[in-house]
Order: C-alpha cells, then structure tokens, then sequence
C-alpha cells in the first residue's frame, strides 16, 4: 500500500475542531432521546443500554417510537434494523481509508455512524479521514450517551410526557431526521409513498406494522425507479 | 421483559449491520439497485414515522396538538434551526394549546 501523504498540524486542528462541533451538536439531540425514550415507556437503564449499544439515532427514535406507539417488539426491531442498514454502506466507504484490523474493528464497526462517516470522508487525505472519524466517532459516542442519561432523567422526572408536548416533540424528531435526506426528487416521492401508505394503513393493520409495510413499498418504489429520473434528479441535485 | 428483548436485538442487529459493511464483499452490497433501495429506505421509514408519530391514536388517525407541533417543526426546519431547537418549538406549542384547552 502507498505511504499516506503527510498532514499538517494546521490540518490536524481544523479536522479536530470540526469532529468536535458535530460531536457537541449531536449530542444536544441526545437529550430528546433520553426524554423521549422514558416518555415512551422505557425505562432509564434500558434508554442508556440503547445509546450504548445500538448507537444509531434514527433506529433509536423508531424503536422507542413503535414501542411507545403500542407496536410489536418484531415491528420496532425490523423498523430499527431497516434504519440501520445504511450504517453497512458506510462501511463499504470507509473500509480503505481505516483498515479495521484486531480489536478496533469491533471499535470502528460500533462508531460508524452518520456523524463519523461524514466527517471522514469531508477530508482530503487519509490520515485526516481516520482523524476525523475517531475524533467524531468517540465524541458523539461520549456526548450521545452522557446526554442521553441527563434526558432520560429529566424526562422520569417531568412525568406526563403529554403535558409538555413531548409526543410532539418526537414527530418534530422525525422530521428533522427526514429534512436533509428530501433534496431530490426520488427521495421526496419516496417519503411520500411511505407517508400516504402508512395513512391508508393505519386504521386497517395492527400498530407497528404500517412502518413496515410503508418501508416495504418505499424500497419497490426505490427499485423500480426509472434510471432516467433517478439521473436527471442526480443532476439537478448538483 | 419484552422490552428489554426489543432492545438488546435491535442492538445486536445494529452491530451485525456495522461489521458487515467492513467484511461482506463488497461485490454483494454494492448492486446499483441495492445500493439505490438502501439509500431511500430512511426516507420512506421516516416519512412513515412522522404520520404515525403525529396522527395516529393506537389504530386510529387524529387531529391534535401534535400537528401543530410539526407545522412549526416545519417552519424551524426551512429556517435552518437546529435539531434540539426544532424538537423543543414543537413540545412548547403542543404544551402551550393543550394548556389553552386543545388537543
């Protein structure tokens, strides 16, 4: 393998400021998980043991979501387990750039994420993109989790979660996990199909499995949409 | 009990996720089409959190304060505010009409 090239200080302090402005903003979010997941039921240790272990955001938010909403434990996990599915193209991404070898595979499977994977692969050179991968990684996974703990309590402690709107405060969670993704077409028509399909379903099928069924019909729609959109939208989207 | 179990499989598959983007070959995953489904499948999975977050009551579908929420949550979203401040306008308006007696 060809030596890296090498990387300034200068550089090295961008990449670490930048990794540490992702971590601190992520981890503010934790603090509506934490709360949210103790609305939905959960109880403080199982919240933590989530953003421990599973250490996804958006599969956090549809498993307390579903189960809060009174669906099946095989709707939140499948839902859960959808969501996380990205997490293995970002691997794929990053696979090069951080040679996973021994003990720190299992350390740099856990930490990839959304946040990790950005920051990594926003640098130009690979010793900056495992930099800002580690650096991110760890920060949002220290952040996320300490955050998380300080919501779940305040949430035990605020008790009807109605009262303050924090069921509300999940669908704004939702949304904002969807904003980013709606730049083109395909991913716009997409949310739309799952949005009407879960509507239509809703009153027809038992709670869980409308998200589901509505990731089912998002994924044939996905399949089936035509090369020539889905180019023209890449496009446009440039 | 079940709820536990909820949490510690989706963890587990989670990590099962991560580790395989580090060791299936690539080949499998990175299918034109397959590569496109995984990509759009959160936009479907979160559309379809958003309504049923928002408008559904067990099996039913409802018009209440949460709905507001995400009007507003909108509203903060288009002027670029940040996830934590989104998420705490949508709790204030629902908090503030159901105090005023809606939803």
């Amino acid at each position: 393998m060809a030596p890296d090239p090498p990387a300034t200080a200068g550089d090295r302090r961008l990449v670490v400021r930048q990794a540490l402005a992702v971590a601190v903003a992520t981890g503010l979010y934790g603090v509506s998980f934490g709360a949210l997941s103790v609305a939905s039921g959960l109880s403080v240790a199982q919240t933590s043991v989530l953003s421990l272990l599973l250490f996804s955001g958006g599969s956090q938010f549809a498993l307390i979501g579903i189960l809060g909403g009174g669906g099946s434990v095989g709707a939140a996990v499948a839902a859960s387990s959808l969501l996380a599915m990205r997490n293995a193209l970002y691997g794929l991404q990053l696979g090069a750039t951080m040679r996973p070898a021994g003990w720190r595979r299992l350390a740099i499977a856990q930490l990839t994420i959304d946040e990790s994977t950005a920051v990594a692969v926003s640098q130009s050179a690979p010793p900056l993109r495992r930099l800002g991968f580690w650096v991110t990684g760890l920060g949002v996974y220290v952040g996320w989790n300490v955050m998380t703990l300080l919501g779940a309590f305040a949430g035990d402690a605020l008790g009807d979660p109605k009262r303050y709107g924090l069921d509300a405060a999940a669908s704004a969670a939702f949304l904002a996990l969807l904003w980013p993704r709606l730049r083109a077409r395909e991913p716009i028509a997409i949310a739309v199909v799952g949005a009407v399909a879960t509507t239509l379903l809703v009153p027809a099928i038992p709670q869980g499995l409308p998200v589901i069924a509505a990731a089912v019909v998002g994924a044939v729609t996905a399949w089936f949409w035509p090369k020539r959109w889905a180019a023209r939208t890449a496009g446009a989207a440039e | 009990m079940s709820t536990w179990s909820a949490v510690l499989a989706a963890s587990a598959i989670a990590f099962a996720i991560k580790f395989a983007g580090y060791t299936v070959p690539p080949v499998r995953l990175q299918q034109p089409r397959t590569l496109r489904v995984t990509e759009m499948l959160p936009a479907a999975l979160l559309a379809s959190l958003v309504v049923l977050q928002t408008f559904s009551s067990g099996q039913q579908l409802v018009l209440d304060a949460r709905a507001a929420g995400l009007v507003v949550a909108a509203g903060a979203l288009l002027l670029r505010a940040p996830f934590i401040v989104v998420v705490a306008l949508a709790a204030v308006t629902a908090a503030l009409l159901r105090m005023l007696g809606w939803g």
